[in-house]
C-alpha cells in the first residue's frame, strides 16, 4: 500500500486540466467580466440581494457609521451590503452626479439636502414612495417638520433625512469657570443681543489673554447666514435678480468686522486652528458644527455645548441636513429598491450611535429618549434643530456648492479687516449676481 | 501546420531558385514592419482612448451647454467662448497663474543652478547635498503641503513662532492678501527645486575635467571657472530646465488648491482652479472646456516662443 501511493506521486502526470492558452483566455475573459462591472458571481449565485451605499463620512463620524453597518448586515445576513466612503464636498457631488447622468448610480447615497436642487431631482435622483417608507415606520410624525418639508421637490419625496447639524457653541469648562460665565451646573449665562455677547467674550479674553472666541474664519459663509437670519434676513431669489437686506447684512457683517478687529476672535483661523484655539485654551467659547465633537473629546479637555448665541435675540443657526436618495438608475430594481428602503429607515431607527458623533438624529423618538438624553453635550443643543436655518434655494447654494465658496473671498476680508463691511457686501452682491446672470445648468 | 509550408519548397523549378530566397526575405520582413506596431499599439490605443479623444469631445462641448448634471444639451454656438473670453474673474485667475510663474521660474532654476554648483564643489559633503536637496521632491504633495500649512500658521507656527522669540511679528503668510502667493512659490521652490537641481547636477558632472585642468593651469581662479567654462557649457541645460519649469508653473494647481484652496479673497485662485470651480463645482462642463482650451492655446504660444528664443541664442 504504501509503496503504491508513493508510485502515484513519482511520475508527474499529464496535465489534464485546461492548458496555458485556455488559462490565459480564461482569467482574461473573467478580469473582463469583472471590468465591465458585472455583479460579482458570489452574489448571483447566494441569492443575496445586492445593495450599494455611497456616503461622504470620512471623519469621526464615518466610524460611527461603519459601526451601524457592521450592526446593520449581522441583522441582515440576506442583503450583500457594500458601502463606499468618498471625500467630501466637489469630488463626492461630481460623482453622485456622473453616476446618476449614466443612470448607473449607487442604490443609495447621502448628500446634503441643501443640495437637493442642484442635483436635479426626477433626472438625477428618482423618487422615494412614501407609502413604502412608511410601511418601515418612517413618516411626517417622526420627523420635524421643518426638515421633512425640505425632502421634498415638486410635491415628490426625494430624500430620507439622517440628522440635522448645525452650528452649535462650545464651552471650555475650564476656561469659563475662571471667567465666571457659568452658572451652578456647568452652564453658560444666557446672554442676548450684540453687546451682552461682546461683553461675555472680553471677560472671556480676560482669562485667556488671547481671543473670547474661537470659530472659522476662512469659509465664514455658515456665520454669516446664522447672524443674517437671526434678524429675518433673506435672500429670494427672482427671474433675473435677488433681493436682499442691506442693513441686516450689515449689521451681521459687522458683528464678524468687529470680532477680529477687537481681537476677541482671531483673524486667522482656518481647518484645525478653530478647534486648537479651543482646546489650547487661547479662547474659551467656539462657534463650529456640532461635527467636532468627537474631534474634541479626542483632546480630552473638559468643554460643554449650547445653542448658537443669541447675537440678535435668537438661537437661529445656519444648518443642514444628511439625507438618504436614490440616485437614477435606468432599470430600477423593486426588490433592490426596497431592501434601499428598509436598509434607511433601519439606519434612523438605531441613530441613537449616529447622535454620539454630535448630529442630531432626524428620528424624533430616538432625541426623546431617556438615552439620548444622558448623552453629553448632545443633549444640551437638541432644540437647534428647530432652529435650523437652510441656505437660500437655488442651484448653486448648499453645502460645498458654488455660493458658499465665492462668498467665502468677500467673508474673509472681514476678518482680515481688509475690507468694511460696506466693501465686503458690495463684492458679495456681485458675486450673488454673476452667479445668477449665468444659465443654470440643472 | 509547419508541414504545409515546407511543402511547396521542393516542388519550385530550379529555374526559380532565386524567387525563393527573396520570397522568404519579404515574408521576413514584412511581419517584423508589423511587430513594431504591435508593440506601440498599447500605447497608441491609451494614448487615442485618453487623451486624443476627450480632447476631442472637449473641444465639442466647448459648443454647447452641457452640464455636469445630465439633461438635455443644446447647441449655443460660441457663448462660452465669449463668456471665457469676458469674464473678468478668469482673466484675475490667468493673471494668478502668470504671477506664480514669473516669480517661481527665476527662482527655482537659479536656485537650482546654485545648489549644484556647491554639491558640485563641496565633494565630501556631496552625497549630503544630493540627499538633502532632493529629498523633499519625493514627497507625495498633500505630505508638503500640510507640513508647510503648519510651519506658516499665523498662531501656532513654526515660523512665527520663532520670529516672536525674537520679539519679530511675522507675516500673516498664507492669510494674507499681500504675502499668500510668495509663501506659495517658496514652499514650491523646496518641495520642487530637487529635480532641476539633479539636471543641473548631472550636466554639470558630464563636463570633462580636462578642460578645468586646463585652465587652472592657464592661472583661471574658482569663480573664473564657473564663469568661463561651467555656466557656457550649461546653455542647452538651462534652457531644458527653464521650458519645463515655465510648463510645470503654469499648470499650477494642487499645492494651492490644499495650502489656501485659492484664497484668501481669491488672491491665489489660479486658471486652473477656476477652471475646476466652474466645471466640478459649478456644473458647467461645456463653459470649463471652452476655459481649457483658451489656457491650452495661451501654454502653446508661451512654449513655442520660449523654445524658438531659446534655440536661436544656441545657433
Amino acid at each position: 500500500m504504501r509503496r503504491t501511493s508513493r508510485a502515484t506521486h513519482a511520475p508527474p502526470p499529464a496535465p489534464a486540466g485546461p492548458g496555458r492558452r485556455a488559462f490565459v483566455t480564461g482569467a482574461l475573459a473573467t478580469a473582463g467580466l469583472a471590468a465591465a462591472g458585472c455583479a460579482p458571481p458570489d452574489t448571483l449565485l447566494t441569492g443575496r440581494t445586492r445593495l450599494r451605499q455611497w456616503n461622504l463620512f470620512a471623519g469621526g463620524d464615518g466610524n460611527r457609521m461603519v459601526e451601524m453597518h457592521d450592526a446593520y448586515q449581522a441583522e441582515h445576513p440576506e442583503v450583500d451590503f457594500r458601502a463606499t466612503t468618498f471625500t467630501w464636498g466637489a469630488p463626492f457631488y461630481t460623482k453622485v452626479a456622473m453616476g446618476a447622468a449614466g443612470g448607473r448610480g449607487a442604490d443609495i447615497a447621502t448628500v446634503h439636502v441643501s443640495r437637493l436642487e442642484s442635483l436635479a431631482p426626477g433626472r438625477l435622483l428618482d423618487p422615494i414612495d412614501p407609502a413604502l417608507l412608511a410601511e418601515f415606520g418612517i413618516d411626517d410624525t417622526v420627523v420635524l417638520p421643518n426638515i421633512w418639508e425640505k425632502c421634498f421637490f415638486e410635491g415628490e419625496l426625494y430624500a430620507i433625512p439622517i440628522d440635522t447639524h448645525v452650528l452649535i457653541q462650545y464651552i471650555n469648562l475650564d476656561v469659563c469657570r475662571q471667567a465666571g460665565v457659568l452658572d451652578a451646573d456647568d452652564r453658560l449665562v444666557e446672554v442676548s443681543g450684540v453687546d451682552d455677547y461682546f461683553d461675555l467674550l472680553r471677560e472671556i479674553q480676560g482669562v485667556t489673554g488671547e481671543y473670547g472666541l474661537s470659530m472659522d474664519t476662512w469659509n465664514p459663509w455658515s456665520n454669516f447666514w446664522a447672524l443674517y437670519r437671526q434678524q429675518d434676513g433673506d435672500i429670494v431669489f427672482g427671474e433675473d435678480d435677488f433681493e436682499m437686506d442691506d442693513d441686516k447684512a450689515l449689521a451681521a457683517m459687522d458683528v464678524m468686522y468687529r470680532l477680529s478687529e477687537e481681537g476677541l476672535a482671531p483673524r486667522h483661523s482656518r481647518d484645525a486652528d478653530t478647534a486648537a484655539n479651543l482646546s489650547n485654551g487661547h479662547a474659551g467659547l467656539m462657534i463650529h458644527g456640532n461635527w467636532e465633537i468627537p474631534t474634541l473629546e479626542a483632546t480630552g479637555i473638559e468643554f460643554s455645548a449650547t445653542q448658537f448665541p443669541a447675537v440678535f435675540g435668537n438661537h437661529r443657526t445656519r444648518g443642514d441636513s444628511h439625507c438618504y436618495v436614490f440616485p437614477h438608475q435606468r432599470v430600477r430594481d423593486p426588490e433592490r429598491t426596497r431592501a434601499a428602503t428598509e436598509y434607511a429607515a433601519w439606519m434612523l431607527h438605531n441613530s441613537l450611535t449616529w447622535a454620539g458623533g454630535g448630529h442630531i438624529p432626524a428620528y424624533q423618538p430616538v432625541v426623546e429618549s431617556a438615552e439620548y438624553d444622558a448623552l453629553h453635550p448632545q443633549s444640551e443643543y437638541r432644540e437647534a434643530a428647530e432652529n435650523v436655518q437652510f441656505e437660500p434655494e437655488a442651484w448653486f447654494s448648499g453645502s460645498a456648492g458654488r455660493l458658499q465658496e465665492e462668498a467665502a473671498g468677500a467673508l474673509t476680508t472681514l476678518h482680515q479687516g481688509t475690507q468694511t463691511p460696506e466693501q465686503s457686501l458690495d463684492q458679495l452682491k456681485a458675486t450673488i449676481r454673476d452667479l445668477m446672470s449665468v444659465p443654470s445648468p440643472v | 501546420m509547419t508541414q504545409n509550408t515546407q511543402a511547396p519548397a521542393p516542388r519550385t523549378a530550379p529555374g526559380s531558385a532565386t524567387a525563393a530566397p527573396r520570397g522568404l526575405v519579404d515574408v521576413r520582413r514584412r511581419p517584423s514592419s508589423w511587430t513594431g506596431l504591435w508593440f506601440v499599439l498599447p500605447f497608441l490605443a491609451f494614448y487615442a482612448v485618453f487623451l486624443l479623444w476627450p480632447a476631442i469631445v472637449g473641444f465639442g462641448y466647448t459648443f454647447t451647454d452641457r452640464s455636469l448634471a445630465g439633461g438635455d444639451v443644446s447647441f449655443i454656438g460660441l457663448d462660452n467662448w465669449s463668456e471665457s473670453l469676458t469674464d473678468s474673474d478668469m482673466y484675475d485667475s490667468l493673471w494668478n497663474t502668470l504671477w506664480f510663474t514669473i516669480l517661481s521660474v527665476p527662482l527655482m532654476v537659479l536656485l537650482a543652478l546654485g545648489m549644484a554648483l556647491l554639491t558640485d564643489h563641496a565633494r565630501r559633503l556631496g552625497w549630503f547635498l544630493r540627499l538633502s536637496f532632493f529629498a523633499p521632491f519625493v514627497l507625495p504633495v498633500t505630505v508638503m503641503t500640510l507640513i508647510w500649512g503648519w510651519m506658516y500658521n499665523p498662531s501656532l507656527g513654526l515660523f512665527n513662532g520663532t520670529l516672536g522669540r525674537f520679539g519679530i511679528e511675522g507675516p500673516e503668510w498664507l492669510f494674507s492678501e499681500d504675502t499668500a502667493m510668495f509663501s506659495v512659490v517658496i514652499a514650491t521652490a523646496w518641495w520642487q527645486v530637487g529635480f532641476n537641481y539633479l539636471l543641473y547636477l548631472a550636466a554639470m558632472q558630464s563636463i570633462p575635467k580636462d578642460v578645468y585642468e586646463a585652465a587652472a593651469i592657464d592661472g583661471a581662479g574658482v569663480w573664473q571657472r564657473i564663469g568661463r567654462i561651467t555656466l557656457p557649457m550649461l546653455t542647452r541645460t538651462t534652457a531644458l530646465i527653464t521650458v519645463l519649469q515655465l510648463i510645470g508653473s503654469l499648470r499650477v494647481f494642487e499645492q494651492i488648491y490644499l495650502m489656501t484652496s485659492g484664497g484668501p479673497n481669491f488672491a491665489t485662485r489660479t486658471v486652473i482652479q477656476y477652471i475646476y470651480d466652474s466645471g466640478f463645482v459649478g456644473l458647467r462642463i461645456g463653459l470649463a472646456s471652452s476655459m481649457a482650451y483658451v489656457f491650452m492655446v495661451l501654454i502653446i504660444i508661451a512654449s513655442v516662443a520660449q523654445f524658438r528664443l531659446f534655440s536661436r541664442k544656441e545657433g
